[in-house]
């Protein structure tokens, strides 16, 4: 895959001065080798990972299918954190660690307003529009908690070494946790759902309704965030100041405005992922933002950061070879999860740190 | 300010300096070796029970090594709690009856596995299982935890800063499952799962229990019976000044200097002919064996090694605790590593009981450990990013980097009418000097 795309780099791709398309050792006959053997091995992994999958299919093509849409439902769920990731460090390169917790705290403020606010404890129409009421406030509740963070904590750090924006991000993170733990107590509660319970059956195969749902209200959202980055006057400024924020400056972008905007939609994504992980899952813990956060890293990575289609691919692959890896005939079940979830994060940032599809790049100097 | 000050108290010659600095020395050593005499340390309900400061020692002692990771190196490592694991379950094979329940699990059926190894051990020679020396097996603890560090650190060095942070976060999580889960590996039992290893043996003292009574430190005993914190305390402030010894000789010397020049700038320092790679790992070794050293004194101190017990939190902590003292000073890291974890472990429990006597309230300082830990992170990088006690080098590049931009500001403010742009950046002292014109 890479062998192509390293020898003669396309000629786009060196208009733009700011990736310096080079491989990263220092003698360019050792790299040429050195990424064939990569790609090589890469591709056997992924052979064997494939077959891998088709043997399980075989042992158990029911339990696999049914697997795979829960995947599928988890994917969409972590490409909404993911995305949230990915557009901060896509406009001031920090891997933002508390974004984890803020989903964690999207969760937490989204099952507390439904069930002790709203009184709503099971499936009924009037449960649907107040689970829809909900979801705004979480988002718009995350949002704002997001922004605020931006604020007081990373503004003042934007053009400090990048150690320090890390550590506060790391400091940020525990200040939500601990939050999350006043809110919701230090061990996990359990929560209604007031999707319906019933299940969808398709040939042998049995879809369970949460899952649909958690896939019908993510679509929209991921659309409705592509337009905005896409179409709108405000997204246009965003992908400016990811490009260049001094630039950006001169050209007379607000970029302390872009970037809190930025900050309050990766925000928003998180409570929406936050209140539908609850629907699913019926149970809140304040420390599930951390592992689930950093999975959703992981997603971010896998489609390349900054990459907000990426983000969504990643996601749901992520999320596919979490179930699987959880629940499919053949693989190592779930006491295994992190372990596989975070080689496959260590395996990506060493060998591919700039994701499936993207290209190998050299930090800028 | 506060450090102006107190370079003002100094002596100016340069025998006055040396003769404060060993005056100072020697009372540091005296009232390290009287401390566990005080009464103070017996009351166990107080502030400062000898157990508390057995366990500031221990994180002091993971501090220094985190220390010269991110203080000296500038490599920011979330997942120090792998160190501390690999230090902690080494003592723990070679020191229990462990060796003999490996095979437990497989039944009688299958062929039985039993260690029994006795080399100078505290414990009698009828139990089964390995039992080495403790000092033995520090050393082995230390070796295995600085070939875990050149494990973990030679794939992921070369990554960015931020990315590397993210891949020893993710060593540290998947550590602990994986020793969770390798309490049944095809039928053997390797790490005793989820009900950890123990009990690990007593502390030999060897031929030191031959000596006669000392003054202030008294009779040392043939081994540390579990309840003789004492000695303990006297063991860890051992290992503790022989690291604070070779983190200053490192620092000052050739392998230090070249960490500080990777810190500060790594394309300038491998252009100066800084083998980046190497100085990195050499960095991930030292400060690991501190961790390895410091996890099997942990074993022996509890007793029982449980996988719980290394968590991300335990990363977080000791970076507070490096971060607070100040990044790359080793007095500052000890500090922060004492403070921190008297807060940790006594402090804020004990602040409670007395907050609640006196106000007559229900108010748990404890429940609020992770968000002050955090705001301690926080703040501290947002407001000194340089720690309470910063590093002598960075004291002095902040004072000539002061006259630098006086100087800066005359010219190019008359000059162009603007306010002049400050890119100092706001963060680390000690890269104030790369913008240096």
């Amino acid at each position: 895959m890479a062998t192509a795309e390293d020898s003669a780099p396309p000629l786009e791709e060196q208009d733009d001065e700011r990736t310096i398309p080079v491989r990263q050792t220092t003698s360019a006959g050792y790299g040429a080798t050195k990424w064939k053997l990569e790609s090589i091995i890469g591709m056997i992994v992924l052979a064997a990972f494939s077959a891998w999958i088709v043997a399980s299919f075989v042992k158990g093509p029911r339990a696999f299918i049914q697997v795979l849409v829960i995947g599928l439902s988890n994917g969409a769920l972590y490409a909404l954190i993911a995305l949230g990731y990915t557009m901060v460090y896509g406009i001031i390169e920090l891997i933002n660690f508390a974004h984890g917790d803020l989903f964690m705290l999207g969760s937490v403020i989204g099952a507390i307003s439904l069930e002790q606010w709203l009184g709503q404890k099971s499936s009924s129409p009037t449960a649907w529009v107040w689970l829809a009421v909900t979801l705004l406030f979480a988002m718009a509740a995350c949002a704002l908690i997001n922004i605020v963070i931006e604020k007081l904590a990373y503004r003042r750090l934007r053009n400090a070494p990048k150690l320090a924006p890390l550590i506060t991000a790391v400091g940020v993170s525990f200040i939500l946790q601990n939050i999350g733990i006043k809110l919701n107590g230090s061990a996990p509660h359990s929560r209604f759902s007031v999707l319906p319970r019933g299940a969808l059956h398709i040939g042998p195969i049995e879809v369970r309704i949460k899952y649909i749902v958690v896939v019908a209200i993510t679509a929209p959202l991921l659309l409705l965030m592509t337009y905005i980055v896409q179409k709108t006057r405000t997204g246009k400024a965003m992908r400016a100041t990811a490009q260049d924020r001094d630039a950006s400056l001169l050209m007379g972008i607000n970029v302390d405005r872009i970037i809190s905007y930025v900050f309050g939609l990766g925000g928003a994504l998180a409570g929406a992922a936050g209140v539908l992980y609850v629907q699913v899952n019926e149970t809140t813990r304040y420390d599930a933002g951390f592992r689930l956060g950093l999975i959703a890293f992981t997603a971010a990575v896998l489609g390349g950061v900054g990459n907000l289609l990426g983000a969504v691919i990643g996601g749901v692959l992520i999320g596919v070879i979490q179930s699987l890896n959880d629940g499919a005939p053949l693989f190592l079940g779930q006491e295994w999860t992190q372990t596989v979830m975070f080689s496959i994060l260590i395996v990506m940032v060493i060998f591919r740190p700039g994701g499936i599809f993207g290209k190998h790049q050299q930090e800028k100097v | 300010m506060f450090t102006d000050f107190i370079e003002k108290l100094q002596p100016k010659s340069v025998a006055g300096r040396r003769i404060l600095k060993i005056s100072g020395y020697v009372a540091l050593l005296i009232f390290i070796l009287q401390l566990p005499n005080f009464a103070f340390t017996k009351d166990t309900s107080g502030p400062l029970p000898l157990f508390t400061i057995v366990l500031c020692a221990v994180y002091a002692l993971f501090a220094l090594g985190l220390n010269i990771v991110v203080g000296f190196a500038g490599l920011l490592d979330l997942g120090y709690v792998a160190f501390f694991l690999f230090g902690a379950y080494t003592a723990a094979w070679l020191m229990s009856d462990f060796g003999y329940q490996i095979s437990e699990r497989a039944g009688a059926s299958r062929h039985q596995f039993s260690f029994d190894v006795h080399f100078m051990s505290a414990a009698a020679d009828t139990l089964k299982g390995v039992h080495l020396s403790f000092w033995l097996v520090v050393i082995i603890a230390a070796l295995v935890a600085a070939l875990a560090g050149i494990a973990i650190g030679a794939p992921t060095l070369r990554l960015k800063s931020d990315y590397l942070a993210l891949v020893t976060l993710g060593f540290g999580e998947i550590l602990p499952e994986v020793f969770r889960n390798f309490g049944d590996v095809g039928g053997f039992n390797l790490t005793n799962g989820t009900k950890g290893i123990g009990p690990v043996d007593r502390v030999d003292m060897g031929l030191l229990s031959r000596l006669p009574k000392l003054p202030l430190v008294g009779k040392i005993p043939a081994n540390i019976v579990s309840s003789d914190y004492k000695t303990k305390f006297y063991v860890i402030i051992v290992f503790c000044a022989l690291f604070v010894y070779s983190s200053l000789k490192l620092r000052d010397g050739r392998l230090g200097r070249a960490w500080m020049a990777i810190r500060e700038d790594e394309l300038a320092a491998s252009l100066m002919g800084v083998p980046l790679m190497r100085t990195k790992l050499w960095a991930y070794a030292v400060g690991a064996i501190a961790g390895g050293v410091g996890g099997a004194f942990y074993a022996t101190i509890v007793g029982t090694i449980n996988v719980d017990t290394f968590i991300f939190a335990f990363s977080i902590i000791i970076l507070c605790a490096v971060i607070l003292g100040g990044m790359g000073n080793v007095w500052g890291a000890i500090a922060g590593g004492v403070v921190i974890t008297w807060f940790d472990q006594t402090g804020l429990v004990w602040l409670s009981t007395k907050f609640n006597s006196a106000a007559g309230t229900n108010f748990d300082f404890k429940s609020y450990q992770f968000g002050l830990f955090g705001l301690v992170l926080v703040l501290m990088m947002l407001f000194r990013p340089q720690g309470l006690i910063p590093a002598t080098r960075s004291r002095q590049v902040k004072k000539a980097d002061k006259q630098v931009l006086e100087h800066d500001h005359l010219g190019y403010g008359l000059e162009i009418g603007i306010d002049p742009p400050d890119h100092r950046p706001r963060g680390l002292p000690d890269e104030f000097e790369t913008r240096r014109p």
